[in-house]
């Protein structure tokens, strides 16, 4: 059994071994993922990337532990996964923060689930909620915040939650493009002090560029790797350099096979 | 203010009617008692003090009957959005009777639990119960499931996910369910005790009807009113204050 330590270097931290997937719909199924084998490593930002319908969000549900997969099976930490754990931490595309909690308690609400001392839980609370830079608004509940905020404070409850992995499903989908740079720099700014094993979903080329270590592109319905890419780039990236251009290109050439494969 | 003008309004109207198609002679006095008399029945029957005790055994009946369903949709509700097979054998069942009139059961309600309180209390229960639970349990069936993903992936146990997601993301849909069965409630207090009963705001009407004293039955369905609005309305203050996040955005 391969058991790496919190943040210790070496041996995968996720292990996705031939995930099949298939959705039944009237005795008929359809395959959405077909043998899928990947592995995440230990402080690694793993881009998951294609079009939609490539069954990207289905494979990390099935990390999450929302829904079994059909075949195969997930290993986290060596061990098999049974159904959501706060080892995994989620942050969805549309926030899901429970609207009745303040922001801060929105982020504490792992910690008090796990038992965590008050005035601790207040030490992680400010703590995450300065990471995401909304200390000010610690008292505000989700409806009196703008999307950006909202993923923020959905960030800080992940992350507030201390869990060995991030699940991101396409975080930063839901907002407008300026917003959007500015989370994925924000992201990126905090992923170079967490060094958490984060896997993130997105259709976005640009945005796997700028924030992934690896690049695994899938085929569309049904999803499949169709390719990996290691992103050689320093830590805090330049949109505009020229090697973050030419992985674009490569990559967008690679996409670009897919999408016109939906088409026909 | 615009509600107390309204209602003054309608006061205005019906003393207009009452008073002036008197004056007139538009309207037979014994169909159309003034604000007046319906005021004098009421000082009668307060100062004897049987006004305050028809008034307290309906409340009674009402709080007993209306309280009973209440917590019996709150835990059948409960039962049913987290135990599938217990949905699947209460589902059917509910939709079945449900639609029945209650008051064509309630002589059966008399029959089996005989003419003193019981029947009243149980009465009350059963017509509120069904649409109290079927507003809860749609509620709690309508969880977003996105919350009970976060919720669980951040470490809650089933047991958690409803305490701490469940009923919080349903509770507008609760309130809602309570004030209707309450509204029900003093709906159908008055049926009860037009049947078999010696005293209640019902009886007080039914004794108005036999002894044709129109100002005594008018008082009595204004009370009822008095009664309905008042409590929706300490519903409604609750409802704010525990939905106080929804007033934000």
């Amino acid at each position: 059994m391969t058991m790496a330590g919190p943040g210790g270097a070496g041996g995968a931290r996720v292990q996705i071994e031939g995930v099949h997937k298939a959705f039944g719909l009237d005795g008929r199924s359809t395959p959405a993922l077909i043998d899928v084998s990947l592995e995440v490593q230990a402080a690694e930002l793993l881009c998951l990337l294609g079009p939609s319908g490539c069954g990207k969000s289905t494979l990390l549900n099935i990390v999450a532990g929302f829904i079994p997969p059909t075949r195969g099976r997930v290993r986290v930490d060596g061990a098999p996964i049974a159904g959501p754990g706060p080892e995994r931490g989620v942050v969805f595309q549309e926030y899901a923060l429970f609207p009745w909690l303040t922001v801060a308690q929105n982020v504490e609400f792992g910690p008090r689930l796990m038992g965590v001392p008050a005035a601790r839980r207040r030490e992680v609370v400010a703590r995450y909620l300065d990471m995401v830079g909304l200390s000010e608004h610690a008292t505000k509940f989700p409806v009196q915040l703008s999307g950006g905020m909202k993923q923020r404070v959905a960030i800080a409850r992940a992350l507030a939650n201390n869990p060995s992995i991030v699940l991101m499903d396409e975080p930063f989908g839901a907002l407008d493009a300026q917003t959007r740079e500015v989370m994925q720099e924000e992201l990126s700014r905090i992923q170079r002090v967490e060094h958490k094993t984060i896997v993130f979903v997105t259709h976005s080329i640009r945005e796997a560029v700028y924030l992934a270590d690896r690049i695994v592109v899938m085929t569309s319905s049904p999803g499949r790797v169709k390719d990996v890419f290691t992103i050689k780039l320093p830590e805090a990236r330049d949109r505009f350099a020229a090697e973050f251009t030419r992985y674009e290109s490569e990559i967008t050439r690679v996409v670009k096979e897919e999408v016109a494969k939906v088409r026909e | 203010m615009i509600r107390a003008a309204a209602l003054a309004g309608a006061l205005t109207a019906w003393a207009l009617v009452a008073y002036g198609g008197r004056a007139l002679g538009l309207v037979n006095p014994v169909l159309m008692p003034t604000p007046g008399e319906v005021v004098e029945v009421a000082g009668t029957l307060a100062r004897d003090g049987s006004l305050a005790q028809h008034l307290a055994v309906s409340s009674l009946r009402i709080a007993e009957g209306f309280g009973l369903a209440a917590a019996a949709a709150l835990g059948l509700g409960l039962l049913v959005a987290v135990y599938t097979p217990a949905r699947l054998m209460l589902e059917p069942v509910i939709e079945f009777v449900r639609p029945i009139p209650p008051l064509a059961f309630l002589p059966m309600f008399l029959v089996w639990f005989g003419l003193g309180e019981t029947s009243k209390v149980a009465f009350i229960a059963y017509t509120t119960f069904f649409p109290m639970f079927i507003g809860i349990a749609a509620g709690l069936g309508r969880v977003d499931v996105m919350l009970l993903r976060a919720a669980a992936s951040l470490g809650a146990s089933r047991r958690e996910l409803l305490r701490r997601v469940a009923l919080p993301a349903a509770l507008p849909s609760i309130v809602v369910a309570l004030r209707l069965g309450f509204g029900l409630a003093i709906f159908v207090i008055v049926g009860a005790e037009f049947m078999g009963a010696d005293a209640g705001l019902g009886n007080l009407i039914m004794e108005g009807r036999v002894f044709f004293n129109p100002a005594q039955i008018v008082m009595g369905a204004l009370l009822l009113g008095l009664l309905g609005s008042l409590v929706n309305g300490l519903l409604q203050a609750a409802e704010r204050r525990v939905l106080r996040w929804r007033a934000l955005g």
